[in-house]
């Protein structure tokens, strides 16, 4: 099928086979190979991408449904070099150790952001539960996240 | 000039990781690549009739699908550690085939490879290979599993048992002091079995360069040198110089991507045969089916003590599942990583720890996160918290009683336990001290009365623990049944321009070597961070390696670059004395230069460097050139230890646990960055 998307501020045009995952076709069409694939049942969150301005699980989307849509990958956050302040943050607040599940992390801190600019400790715990991490035990994540929050909203 | 040992210096690795750029093996694409899908047994105990590939080698796409009656058939992966039977018998060691031919045992046990153009026609195709299975009882418990009229998992031997074990003082002694004792305390239960669920999937690609005759496996693992070594010397016979293996960003490990699988040994050789590279990613379910599990003990446990609550003797008798086949280093996990901890942080004067290390129809087990000593701890604390609660004593105080008194290992000598190690130093008292002063335990106490009153269950854990860290010396693995030394490989290459390139053994899957490496040789040689690049995971670049696990990558692999720095300044030296017209004792060495001392006279790390590899004008008999490798093989473990304390709250109607307060209080040694190793306490808390 046809697929017209718009990723990262790039358009793209792709026949793509019905059943080609979301992440699949961002990973091997694209080579955008940040967009993870832990679990491939939405479970773990490391495929977190935007879809429309929405946190959404590429695993678990077909390539074909998001025709026509506007998207964000962990790719398109930072400007070249400069990073977004969810990344410093993460950065800054040791966010991350083996670095997997952490563009699935940052592509929902913004939108735990986006629909609430100060989230509490627990409202962040609660916006990451479909996220996974197996190395920081969540603690720093949370940290960065409220940082993050702060250094936005100032 | 800005140092840099002890301070919370940010991650460079971040960088990649945060913009989503890490090379993780699934990211790595090669010309022609394939992609490879298992067919895996549904049963955990079956004879395989007949296995039907035709309409799968004729799909779609299709390049090639083999089963254990191709060439792959004849190789198994090996057993890494030996333990043999108590009255000397050798360890039973199965072969663990590539594929299984004639009989099942574990649910998921690949019996085809389907390797294809794309992932989707190779799972397509895998759905067309017919298995027709005779399913046999099972048996998945380590103790039924030595019951007489138990299943057999490997039918060539009379029963189950892959060996068993014991360790500690005699038995009868410490039956006899049991039967004495004012107070026996006893524990039965089940150390369940855990899978590790790394957030990254195993994942391989295997190629093969024809015109060179030279394999390259990209592989997910913690272990690139010793994966090298087990697939080439032991399962597919090819010479070492004539494989690569690399391992750049890995997705966390946990101990379960230390130990060479069965997919690793396949696909290195099924690249050959098709002659283009294959790429094969675990997905969440073959995660739980084939990597190594942790665990799965059944324990039965009896401490005495005397009337004034100090132990007297403790026994226990294990039955420890080692899965279907022995993996890597599974063995060693509940025998000498478990029962020489059972000292734990108690001046216990008679232990003894029986193990019998069972097959069963289940996915073989090894070390994950501790590995045989988490599980000693457990068992130790569980069982003087029950006893204080038998003998109605505080369970702090009791645990106060029991310690062995602080010693520093300089002054004195370390501890010499029941159970074969010596401990190099320790303050166990200090350490739960600490921790009931940050929990408030007193406070505690009547919190927990008030609670109590109003129909709220509130209650208190105390764990102190002594983990053998640092693995390990060589010759006392040996002793031990290690088939390898645990040494570690630190090669430091000076540039011309005074850049430093450092070459680790240490693997790096989110512990940060990058940055804390970095740092401490940025400190001994008196240079920026920015001058020095830490490289590992590619056995064609670092000579050798042990790899990463048994919190060994600072103490031993850390180790072994200090000592290739130390030889760089020492021939350093020797240029810079010539260049300065002085006699190397009387330089020193400070900031990145050395100094005639007392003078102004002194020359830059750079520039002796630059002499080195441009020796015009240089020491006669020297040899030009500034680069340095070491082994460091260390001389015992290190021994950290520590005091965890958390109070929850558990709801009478549902059973639910709410964590109200969580303390650690641990010991860690020389902080090189303590941003690290917070995150790393926190990490191994909540996992």
């Amino acid at each position: 099928m046809q697929i017209s998307v718009k990723i990262n501020g790039k358009r793209y045009e792709h026949d793509i086979e019905p059943r080609i995952s979301l992440a699949q076709y961002l990973r091997e069409t694209l080579n955008l190979t940040g967009t993870h694939i832990g679990c491939d049942t939405s479970g773990c969150g490391a495929c977190t991408v935007h879809v429309d301005g929405a946190a959404a699980k590429a695993c678990t989307l077909l390539a074909v449904q998001v025709d026509g849509c506007e998207m964000t990958t962990i790719e398109g956050m930072a400007n070249g070099n400069e990073m977004h302040p969810i990344q410093e943050a993460f950065k800054e607040h040791h966010g991350l150790q083996c670095g997997f599940c952490t563009p699935g992390m940052v592509m929902t801190a913004a939108d735990i952001i986006k629909n609430n600019p100060n989230p509490s400790e627990e409202e962040i715990r609660h916006g990451l539960e479909g996220n996974f991490c197996r190395c920081t035990g969540y603690h720093n994540i949370v940290k960065s996240i409220q940082h993050a929050a702060d250094k936005i909203n100032a | 000039m800005e140092t840099y040992i002890g301070k919370p210096v940010k991650r460079r690795e971040d960088n990649r990781f945060l913009k989503g750029a890490g090379k993780y093996t699934d990211d790595i694409k090669l010309m022609g690549m394939t992609q490879a899908a298992f067919v895996r047994s549904p049963y955990a105990h079956a004879k395989i009739i007949s296995v039907d590939t035709s309409a799968a080698q004729v799909a779609e796409g299709v390049v090639a699908v083999y089963t254990a009656n191709d060439g792959c058939g004849a190789f198994g992966v090996p057993c890494g550690w030996q333990v043999d039977f108590k009255n000397g018998e050798t360890m039973r060691e199965p072969m663990h085939p590539l594929l299984a031919k004639d009989k099942i045992n574990h649910v998921g046990e690949a019996v085809a490879i389907v390797i294809a153009e794309t992932l989707e026609l190779a799972r397509d195709a895998a759905e067309l290979v017919h298995v027709k299975y005779d399913v046999l009882p099972a048996v998945t418990c380590p103790k039924k599993a030595m019951e007489p009229d138990a299943p057999k998992v490997h039918d060539q031997w009379e029963d189950n048992a892959a060996f068993d074990w014991c360790i500690g003082n005699d038995r009868a002694d410490v039956e006899a002091a049991l039967a004495s004792a004012h107070h026996v305390t006893e524990m039965i239960y089940k150390n369940h079995r855990v899978a590790p669920n790394a957030i990254e999937p195993r994942s391989y690609i295997a190629d093969y360069d024809v015109n060179a005759d030279k394999h390259t496996l990209y592989t997910s693992t913690q272990n690139p040198h010793l994966i090298r070594l087990l697939l080439c010397a032991f399962v597919l016979g090819i010479p070492e110089h004539k494989v690569r293996i690399v391992s750049y960003d890995v997705g966390g490990g946990f101990g379960s991507k230390i130990y060479h699988y069965t997919e690793e040994a396949l696909l290195t050789w099924a690249a050959k045969e098709i002659g283009r590279p294959i790429k094969w990613t675990s997905d969440r379910t073959e995660a739980f089916l084939t990597d190594a599990h942790g665990r799965d003990h059944i324990v039965n446990s009896k401490m005495g003590f005397d009337k004034d609550g100090k132990i007297v003797a403790h026994l226990t008798d294990e039955f420890c599942a080692m899965g279907a086949y022995l993996s890597t280093f599974a063995p060693a996990v509940p025998t000498y990583l478990h029962g020489t901890l059972f000292q734990g942080v108690y001046t216990t004067p008679l232990i003894h720890l029986n193990v019998i290390a069972p097959f069963t129809h289940t996915v073989p087990v090894d070390a994950y996160r501790g590995a045989g000593r988490p599980e000693a701890t457990y068992l130790l604390e569980r069982i003087i918290s029950k006893a204080a609660k038998e003998m109605d004593m505080d369970p702090a105080e009791l645990r106060f009683k029991n310690f062995i008194p602080p010693f520093d290992g300089v002054s004195e000598p370390g501890y010499q336990t029941q159970v074969a190690l010596q401990y190099d130093s320790g303050n166990y008292e200090g350490v739960l001290k600490r921790g009931l002063e940050m929990i408030g335990y007193e406070d505690f106490r009547k919190e927990q009365a008030e609670a109590r009153k109003n129909g709220k269950l509130l209650g208190v854990g105390i764990s102190t623990y002594i983990e053998g860290c640092g693995i390990a010396p060589s010759a006392v693995v040996g002793s031990l049944g290690a088939r390898a030394g645990l040494f570690e490989v630190g090669h430091v290459r000076v540039q011309p321009t005074g850049k430093v390139q450092v070459l680790t053994g240490s693997h790096s899957h989110g512990q940060g070597h990058e940055t804390v490496f970095a740092q401490f040789v940025a400190d001994q040689l008196g240079i920026p961070m920015d001058d020095i690049q830490i490289e590992h995971g590619d056995t064609d670049q670092v000579a050798f390696g042990m790899g990463t696990y048994g919190s060994r990558s600072l103490a031993v692999g850390g180790s072994a670059i200090v000592k290739s720095v130390e030889k760089i300044l020492e021939k350093g030296a020797k240029i810079a004395a010539h260049k300065l017209e002085a006699a190397e004792e009387d330089l020193e060495y400070a900031e990145g230069k050395w100094t005639v001392k007392g003078t102004d006279k002194s020359i830059s790390f750079g520039d002796v460097s630059l002499t080195a590899y441009v020796p015009h004008d240089y020491p006669e008999g020297l040899e030009p050139g500034l680069d340095f490798s070491s082994f460091y093989d260390p001389t015992n473990f290190t021994y950290p230890f520590g005091t965890h304390i958390a109070v929850v709250e558990v709801c009478p109607e549902t059973g639910k646990v709410d964590i109200k307060r969580f303390v650690a209080c641990d010991d860690v040694g020389n902080v090189m960055n303590p941003m690290i190793v917070d995150g790393q306490i926190h990490g191994g808390v909540v996992q």
